[in-house]
């Protein structure tokens, strides 16, 4: 068997990147991490003509070799270090034909490294609608490399991209520019200092901050044979080398590229001003994100009863089925509501990765972030945390990771920061069952008045969220450059496999990633609260015989009370009572102290604690509510459930950083504990002081 | 008197002068904003920022701030030659 072809996928973003990579590659593909860091590697095997295999790095997306983003620099990382075991035979630059021009620019870059380059063309089907044509053969000749005019809409010239991969031996490696013409007199101290090293990648190599495992970047800084240059004029010669390229690649376009404009514009200027325009613009994103939100928590809720009945009476099967012991509880009541706590969510983290899928597919993202910039930088923010902010509200632990593109590591940072205030959706249950309880079920100027509390609880989150991204803008002392720079692209129809693969990707990577962690902390949490010192906790039958009067019982309410017993005195009720004392200013007893504790696995766990510690036996949600409403207070006397402690609850659960998915996703994205750290503590104490505050005015 | 593109008006056009490259990003450069290219701005936000310009037939939104490092020549709507 042969070797198999290393290809790399270079483009630009915005040119049907990944619809090659999706052509070629179908679904055998794999989306990992790149080691040490977050940034996404997707890679697939293509099967090539003759029996021959190629394996496909689809590289993130880059307009150039001079990386701004831990995304870009691991495009020139790669190209740059011949031993990795992905260094491409042959590189494949994807190119839109609308956007040739800005294209050709990475194209010329890459040419000039010397790896066999092939240009790919792609929306070709799009060139009559738009007036364009082009001389191919031309534009080879020129560009010294083979062209592909492919067209993934219509799965058009995936078979030339194929054909030419399988030939790359016979592409030309002359590159398109003679670095050296930037600066001469430069390029020659260069060359005499490293007479062995290609010049261009030296270039790169001292232009960029990317680590390099060739090059030691200080080598070239210590050797006095040429004079380095300053930051300032190595940017000049940076433009020079920039215009220089468009001089070669607009006299390529002169002969083998014509455009007739009186074809070219119309829809897209038509729909720039209705959905840029300052009133309507606003208007439609609002509506559209009606829409998301409907889907979130309507559409969803119905997969996701099903979901929760399923895992219910698997586990009531799991219990009814295999023999008792140790085991059968560890499968029953962690493990099997463990993983049901993760399926759970996956319906509204498909739905939201559906609907951002659409939205960035359509170039309709674009100018939300255009229109967003303005009012979210007031607060330290950029327009582009709009998506995590938005995302925030199924699950942060995806909003983080779509900070990625934010360029400004402040703005960047303070988004990571203040998403986790966004209501997501696990806060949800706990949110009804306590407006249930304490909010009067009345209307109040036509508005059902526990529907009011729960929007209001909305806009809390919110409203924090860009608060303290507002006090964090005016602490936080970073200095970074504000390098906001955002492509509008042209509107097109969003392709169903393109956007199909994104869900199937992202709900698997959340399932998978932070799935891990909840079923972990589940099973822990599960052994606190089903062990405890054995003195007291293997006793427990003859301990609850002895206090209650068993006669007239039923062998039910028998063994209610015995698991009421068992979590009073395990563990994770040793540490409910321990913290007691703290949180009886806020209204709570210890058995919402040891719901709150469990809460930090996943908060929605807080409803299934409470129906475990009221000893309720299952998980109807009319029951638990009644048990709790009959709770009393053992200090007051008074409804422990009572308006004061439920809006003393909300407001902890609306703050409190209870999450510790969020918490290892965050220590990822920020490459330190010091930040999720930070945002624990403040998150936590903030909510405890409001919650505080709230109970001590109302009671 | 010196214009940037922070000075344009909505569809008007003009030629890039100058480009302070110790200000801008790189970045910028690439996608087309270079001296002797030309500029169209499309549509601002409201406060005039950012700013969705055509340069160079790349389509492309910018910060004000960083819409004035970028010197322009305007191109006279009567040319008149």
């Amino acid at each position: 068997m042969s070797k198999q072809i290393n290809v790399a996928l270079i483009g630009n973003p915005n040119t049907g990147k990944t619809s090659v990579f999706n052509a070629l590659t179908g679904l055998n593909q794999k989306v990992g991490n790149y080691p040490g860091i977050t940034v996404e590697k997707k890679e697939g095997i293509c099967k090539l003509p003759r029996g021959v295999k190629a394996h496909i790095l689809d590289l993130p997306g880059t307009y150039s070799l001079n990386a701004t983003s831990l995304d870009e620099n691991v495009v020139i990382e790669l190209l740059l270090n011949k031993n990795d075991k992905d260094f491409p035979d042959v590189a494949v630059v994807v190119a839109d034909v609308e956007n040739l021009k800005r294209n050709l620019l990475l194209f010329t870059q890459i040419k000039d490294l010397g790896i066999p380059t092939i240009l790919v063309i792609n929306m070709a089907d799009r060139m009559r609608r738009k007036g364009i044509t082009l001389d191919v053969t031309l534009m080879e000749e020129r560009l010294k490399t083979r062209i592909a005019l492919v067209s993934t809409r219509k799965g058009e010239g995936i078979d030339t991209i194929k054909d030419l991969i399988c030939d790359y031996k016979h592409l030309s490696t002359e590159p398109c520019l003679n670095a050296s013409l930037i600066d001469p007199e430069y390029f020659n101290g260069l060359r005499r200092a490293f007479p062995n090293h290609d010049l261009y990648k030296l270039w790169l190599v001292i232009t960029q901050d990317v680590n390099f495992v060739n090059l030691d970047r200080q080598l070239v800084a210590d050797t006095s044979s040429f004079s380095t240059h300053s930051k300032s004029a190595l940017k000049r010669l940076q433009q020079k080398e920039t215009i220089m390229r468009y001089q070669f690649i607009n006299g390529v376009l002169k002969e083998g590229y014509a455009v007739d404009i009186n074809v070219a514009k119309g829809f897209r200027a038509t729909l720039d001003r209705l959905l840029t325009h300052k009133v309507w613009g606003y208007l439609i994103f609002f509506m559209i994100l009606m829409v998301i939100f409907q889907a979130i928590y309507d559409w969803s809720s119905y997969p996701m009863d099903f979901i929760d009945e399923m895992f219910a009476s698997l586990s009531e099967w799991v219990k009814a089925t295999l023999p008792a012991g140790a085991f059968t509880n560890l499968v029953a009541e962690g493990i099997v509501p463990g993983l049901g706590g993760i399926v759970i969510f996956i319906p509204q983290i498909a739905f939201l990765f559906l609907f951002i899928a659409i939205l960035e597919e359509t170039g309709y993202m674009s100018r939300v972030v255009f229109l967003m910039d303005r009012v979210m930088r007031r607060f330290g923010l950029s327009g582009k945390s709009v998506v995590p902010l938005i995302s925030g509200t199924a699950c942060a632990i995806p909003a983080v990771m779509a900070t990625r593109n934010i360029e400004n590591w402040k703005e960047r940072l303070i988004t990571i920061l203040v998403t986790p205030f966004t209501t997501c959706s696990a806060r949800l249950p706990v949110y009804l069952i306590i407006i249930a309880l304490v909010i009067p079920n009345t209307r109040v100027l036509g508005m059902n008045l526990q529907g009011l509390t729960l929007m209001l609880l909305y806009l809390l989150g919110f409203g924090m969220a860009v608060f303290s991204a507002w006090v964090l803008n005016k602490i936080l002392k970073i200095k970074s450059r504000s390098f906001f720079v955002v492509e509008m692209p042209n509107y097109k129809l969003p392709l169903f496999k393109n956007v199909a693969i994104t869900v199937v990707e992202k709900t698997k990577s959340f399932v998978f990633g932070a799935g891990k962690i909840i079923l972990a902390i589940s099973i822990i949490l599960w052994f606190l609260a089903s062990n405890g010192p054995s003195d007291t906790f293997d006793v427990a039958e003859e301990r609850v015989a002895e206090q209650v009067d068993v006669q007239g019982m039923t062998p039910a309410e028998f063994s209610n009370k015995v698991s009421a017993y068992k979590l009073q005195e395990s563990y994770i009720g040793i540490m409910g009572k321990a913290i007691e004392p703290v949180i009886l200013p806020l209204g709570y007893d210890w058995k919402i102290g040891i719901a709150v504790i469990s809460s930090f696995a996943a908060r929605e766990v807080f409803v299934g604690t409470l129906a475990t510690i009221y000893s309720v036996g299952s998980d109807e949600e009319e029951t638990i509510k009644k048990r709790m409403q009959a709770e009393v207070n053992p200090v007051t006397g008074e409804a422990l459930f009572n308006l004061a402690s439920g809006i003393s609850l909300l407001l902890f659960y609306a703050f409190a950083m209870q999450c510790m998915s969020t918490l290892a996703v965050v220590k990822k994205e920020t490459n330190s504990w010091k930040w999720p750290v930070i945002q624990l503590v403040f998150m936590s104490v903030f909510a405890y002081v409001v919650a505080l505050i709230a109970y001590q005015l109302l009671k | 008197m010196r214009y940037t593109i922070a000075d344009l008006k909505r569809g008007q056009k003009a030629v890039i002068k100058h480009v302070d490259t110790d200000e801008l990003p790189i970045k910028l450069l690439e996608m087309g904003c270079l001296p002797g290219n030309e500029v169209e701005l499309i549509q601002f936000a409201p406060f005039q920022d950012p700013m969705y310009l055509n340069i160079n037939g790349s389509y492309l939104a910018i910060r004000r701030e960083t819409a004035l490092q970028v010197e322009i020549q305007p191109i006279e709507q009567n040319p008149g030659l």
